[in-house]
């Protein structure tokens, strides 16, 4: 058992409950894990995304499998299935709104998530499988989220799985094999679609188990906070009902309405014009990009214009934007500090917020031409979002002298309490 | 029974192991077999015969073969003498140009088969006709000259040519290297 000492415990009261109980105790462990688990009291609104995912899934499930109902996965009726969903289908334009934009708000929540976790050093033992089951949640979307581009069958449909595919041909030898065995033939076409489209259907349910995974590992351990104090006394605690279901509910209100507003007001402004362009392999859009959530990594990508020894330049490119991945696994590791919230660390907090500008940055170069200006600042960016894993982590735990950490999350809370009384007394 | 020694039952368990294993590999094989090229797209990549008649000097033409693009590019005098002076400090594959350029017989200028993807990662190269350069990637800014070689950008190697044979001075073969298939 955690640290953590539970509020209540279920009580089942109605027989059939006792009956429910005695053979598949589910209710019970709904309960336990949904109604009287302990939170730490301190949480703030950062800490809203887990549920605001949970909540985006079950949206993109859902009006995924509506989709599925209208869609034809074949290079002939593809494109057209889409402008009938759009057109002909009744509310189906709403439906493929929700889909489109939501896989952009599931991103936007995912990368706040993950931020979250960076800056109050969640990653920090004993979470480490916690985060790494988050990285793989992270990676399973991203696969998801490139495969369902895929399927409308547009331009930039086309093209992003004829770019993405290529990444394999840079490994030498196995590179090519590995690459027809995705795509099923010489080229992205009618295989290439079918199977991409099954595996969208399958990918999402995978997510799924690895967020029960994910939530299972989070409840052993229980949450972080902002301070990075563990709890340490029922006092540090509330219970997760009420106090963490309003919150959760009342952030994904807020989510939601910024999420409705652009599937009503702007459901395009996310997408690319020249995905309404149906594919055509013989024609390359002037200007390729990835869906928004990719661009900090096809930043990455083509930063690497040069051979480093015997690597030639495509195959750097293509390690240095699978690593900008793989270091976030090891992110525990490389984090020599012992304290864990950025609160409490003057220096992290500073390369933390350059981090996330760092980020964003390489995100708008990635939509940018790679020529001239635009490929130098991309290297460099690159270059620090490498050194922030390679060299600063690992750097900062040894030199950096943290502020001092409230004994408890008690006293801390308590001791804002004081703090923002005394300037109401003065005011 | 404190001996080191294997027992009968030990043996068994490993080599009841042993066939689970390989039935395991046997059972996932059809799976991934499944996803390699099927008979219909290994079909679509017979040789194909190409009308090259009409083509002009300073025109390029896109065919496709196995779905995938080439261009077929036939050189003007003053773009082969460009290509020519090239020397293996202008890029990072270096091959000459003669190597690259097929002569046909009867006819007066060279001919460019190569693959119309990016040795990148696959897109179509714009063609521009800014002599020794004669391909710019829009994708990721690699730019190759007029016989496909790579100049600079992110691409690593030059555009690699099909297996093709002129069959005639206007029929050019796709996908085999030998003339009569």
């Amino acid at each position: 058992m955690s640290q953590l000492e539970h509020h209540g415990t279920y009580t089942p009261n109605t027989g059939i409950e006792k009956w429910i109980d005695a053979r598949m105790p589910l209710p019970r462990l709904m309960y336990d894990s949904f109604v009287a688990y302990p939170v730490p009291r301190n949480l703030n609104y950062a800490y809203t995304f887990g549920g605001i995912l949970s909540l985006m899934l079950v949206a993109q499930i859902l009006t995924g499998v509506v989709l599925a109902m209208h869609y034809a996965a074949s290079t002939g009726l593809a494109f057209s299935s889409v402008e009938h969903i759009m057109r002909d289908v009744n509310s189906g334009w709403l439906i493929r709104y929700m889909h489109a934009n939501g896989a952009s708000f599931f991103f936007i929540a995912v990368y706040l998530h993950i931020f979250r976790g960076m800056y109050y050093g969640s990653y920090k033992a004993p979470r480490e499988l916690l985060w790494i089951l988050g990285c793989i949640i992270y990676l399973l979307m991203m696969a998801t989220g490139f495969m369902g581009y895929v399927l409308p069958w547009g331009q930039m449909s086309f093209w992003g799985a004829t770019v993405i595919t290529g990444f394999f041909t840079a490994f030498p030898v196995v590179g090519e094999p590995i690459q027809q065995l995705l795509l099923g033939g010489f080229a992205v076409d009618n295989p290439t679609l079918n199977r991409f489209f099954s595996l969208h259907y399958l990918l999402p349910f995978m997510i799924a188990g690895v967020v029960v995974l994910h939530v299972w590992a989070l409840h052993v351990t229980g949450q972080t906070n902002p301070t990075g104090i563990e709890v340490k006394s029922k006092t540090d605690t509330v219970a997760f009902t009420p106090y963490a279901t309003i919150k959760d509910a009342f952030a994904m209100m807020v989510f939601f309405v910024v999420f409705a507003y652009f599937v009503f007001y702007m459901p395009n402004f996310l997408g690319h014009p020249d995905n309404y362009i149906e594919a055509n392999p013989l024609v390359t859009p002037a200007h390729i990009v990835p869906e928004w959530y990719y661009l900090p990594f096809y930043a990455i990508l083509r930063a690497i214009t040069f051979d480093i020894g015997p690597i030639d330049s495509k195959l750097g490119g293509v390690l240095a934007m699978f690593g900008s991945i793989a270091v976030l696994f090891v992110m525990p590791w490389l984090d020599t500090s012992k304290v864990r919230s950025a609160v409490y660390r003057p220096w992290y907090k500073l390369f933390f917020w350059i981090f996330v500008a760092n980020a964003i940055l390489l995100g708008w170069l990635g939509s940018k031409p790679a020529e001239g200006v635009y490929t130098t600042l991309a290297q460099i960016a690159t270059a620090y979002y490498f050194g922030f894993f390679i060299i600063i982590l690992p750097l900062l735990g040894l030199i950096e002298t943290p502020r001092r950490l409230p004994n408890s999350i008690t006293e801390a809370v308590l001791e804002r309490n004081r703090a923002s009384a005394s300037s109401e007394a003065k005011d | 029974m404190t001996s080191d020694e294997p027992t009968r039952r030990d043996f068994i368990m490993v080599a009841t192991g042993m066939m689970a294993v390989v039935g395991a590999a046997g059972l996932a094989w059809p799976f991934i077999d499944q996803m390699r090229p099927d008979a219909v797209t290994r079909a679509a990549g017979l040789p194909v015969e190409i009308d090259i008649s009409a083509v002009e000097p300073g025109q390029v033409i896109t065919v496709t073969w196995r779905g995938k693009p080439y261009f077929v590019r036939r050189l003007t005098e003053e773009e082969v003498t460009a290509a020519g002076a090239l020397t293996a400090g202008d890029m990072k594959d270096w091959q000459p140009a003669d190597e690259r350029i097929d002569e046909v017989e009867g006819a007066d200028s060279g001919w460019i088969v190569v693959s119309a993807n990016c040795t990148h990662l696959g897109c179509i190269p714009k063609t521009v006709e800014n002599a020794p350069e004669g391909w710019a990637c829009p994708c990721h800014g690699s730019v190759f000259d007029m016989t496909g070689r790579i100049l600079r950008g992110p691409a690593a190697i030059n555009l690699p040519s099909p297996p093709h044979v002129f069959a005639s001075d206007t029929t050019l073969v796709i996908g085999t290297d030998t003339a009569g298939a």
